[in-house]
């Protein structure tokens, strides 16, 4: 029983992030229609900034909040240099346009800092464990619950009780309809590029304090966790890329936990093999999104 | 305040809208009638700019606003309340308002949003109520509520009363009334041209993407030849 209570709140820790990672996607689908290859670009930007900001004798206190405006100017400024072009262009066309921003900066980084995983050092709590009502927990597991729960709050709490959150719900749902009301579309795709930014950059943190390092493939695990979220989730449905999110990683860990030794390995093939067995039952994933139409 | 001149509108290769001028004067209700298919949803979705025309202009207060973005149109007080209402299902009812009211200050919206629950007591009953379950009636009266909310100038009403029961096409019909009574210079397409000809001053006919008649209300009501060749049967009874 206390071994369950552990792997729940394990999952729970590592499912937080994969719905942070989600959400971003799913705000972005839902205003322009694209899914965005590009968002673990985000992260692998993150992880380097927190190793340049380690060299500038920077630590975590300072690290976390800079890196999490970093990732959100980083989605604006991918926005405004890329995906501002393609707006209204065929999904596949978008589509092409994510990848090319996911190689295009992962061989910027190659080719400007280098092709090796740079490390820098995790925070020094990372490992410890508490003991609460005798079963113990890592720390970290619990601080990530904690500070993803407050984000998601915070980020529906926007989306729902702001004028921003109230326009881009309807941009999401009807983009022609909303700017008949005069929602201005420029400002809905940039602040929506910003909010996913910045729910990247809160899971970068988290990513990163675990992984302690930065390489020009670090947003991609991430991203495809991610994008996998938000499908199983309903793709476009804000609440269902945070389920789907939470879901994946509670599945991964009962996976990991429960099969033998040997087996391991192939964790991520049998979560595929449950997704497509999903999707055959509920092609839509676990929530249905109303019809919602392109910029 | 509206003067549309030789305004031509393609899809793809097929011309929906040819050379069509319209105007509308401050205080004014102009209807719009024809039958499906002949470009008025088009030149609606043209003035309001949805759609770019390929020739033409649109002037609003003597202020070129052809091809102008639809956020920055409905910013100089030209609203529309598109064809199928288009109201956000998965807001609620206080939502849809409060959007259409975006363009506003919030103390006005929040202000403008109280007159509008007056003017449609069944939206303040509502409000919690995501807008996807509202009944036919209702979203069309949230549709219009919607609208108005951005306190527009000249409000363009696509087929307000499609798809409502008579009584409820009625009520309809009985609102532009009493916005006309209010003052509000209203732009109407309406299929049912016998009853909103009684309402408006004056109508243009159009037909195949382009105006063939337009004159007084009175005088387009009286000639029974104009419904039998231009709209057809569906004039007297409503979809």
């Amino acid at each position: 029983m206390n071994e369950l209570i552990q792997q729940i709140v394990d999952g729970l820790g590592r499912g937080g992030i994969y719905a942070l990672i989600a959400l971003g996607i799913a705000v972005i689908f839902g205003v322009m229609h694209l899914v965005n290859f590009a968002h673990g670009e985000l992260i692998t930007v993150s992880a380097y900034s927190a190793y340049g900001l380690f060299q500038a004798g920077w630590n975590w206190w300072f690290i976390v909040p800079a890196v999490i405006l970093i990732a959100g100017m980083t989605s604006v400024v991918i926005e405004f240099l890329a995906f501002r072009w393609v707006r209204g262009a065929p999904d596949f066309t978008m589509l092409m346009t994510s990848f090319g921003i996911h190689f295009v900066v992962q061989a910027l980084f190659v080719m400007y800092v280098s092709a090796n995983f740079r490390q820098f050092p995790r925070p020094d709590w990372i490992f410890n464990t508490v003991k609460i009502a005798g079963i113990s927990f890592e720390v970290f597991d619990i601080a990530v619950i904690f500070f993803t729960l407050l984000t998601l709050i915070g980020t529906f709490w926007i989306l729902q009780k702001t004028m921003f959150g109230i326009s881009l719900r309807a941009a999401a749902e009807d983009f022609d309809a909303a700017r008949l009301m005069g929602v201005r579309s420029d400002r809905i795709i940039r602040g929506a590029f910003a909010l996913s930014g910045v729910l990247a950059g809160v899971a970068a943190v988290f990513w990163l304090m675990r992984s302690g390092q930065a390489g020009p493939t670090a947003g991609l695990t991430p991203m495809l966790k991610g994008v996998l979220a938000a499908l199983i989730g309903g793709l476009g449905s804000l609440g269902g890329a945070v389920l789907g999110g939470v879901a994946l990683g509670l599945v991964e860990v009962m996976l990991i936990s429960r099969l033998p030794e040997g087996l391991v390995g192939l964790t991520d093939g049998i979560v595929f093999l449950l997704i497509a067995f999903l999707f055959v039952f509920r092609p839509q994933g676990f929530i249905s999104v109303r019809r919602a139409e392109r910029v | 305040m509206l003067e549309v001149e030789s305004l031509t509108t393609r899809y793809g290769s097929i011309s929906a809208l040819r050379d069509v001028g319209l105007s509308v004067g401050s205080g004014e209700v102009v209807c719009l009638i024809g039958p499906n298919g002949a470009g008025k949803t088009t030149l609606l979705s043209t003035i309001s700019g949805l759609l770019n025309p390929v020739s033409g202009s649109v002037k609003f207060e003597n202020e070129e606003i052809t091809s102008w973005a639809p956020d920055r149109i409905l910013r100089s007080g030209l609203a529309l309340v598109p064809e199928h209402r288009r109201i956000f299902g998965d807001l609620t009812v206080d939502e849809n308002l409060l959007v259409g009211g975006v363009t506003i200050s919030s103390g006005r919206r929040l202000e403008l949003k109280e007159e509008i629950i007056t003017l449609f007591p069944v939206l303040g009953e509502k409000l919690s109520t995501e807008a996807g379950y509202l009944s036919g009636g209702e979203a069309q009266q949230l549709a219009i509520g919607r609208a108005l909310m951005s306190e527009p100038k000249i409000l363009l009403m696509d087929e307000p009363a499609l798809g409502l029961a008579p009584v409820l096409a009625e009520v309809v019909f009985e609102l532009i009334n009493q916005l006309r009574q209010n003052g509000q210079t209203l732009l109407v397409v309406e299929q049912n041209a016998r009853r909103i000809l009684e309402v408006a001053d004056r109508g243009y006919v159009m037909r195949s993407g382009s105006i063939v008649i337009s004159g007084d209300s009175n005088e387009l009501i009286s000639r029974d030849d104009l419904f039998e060749t231009y709209i057809g049967k569906t004039d007297t009874t409503h979809e």
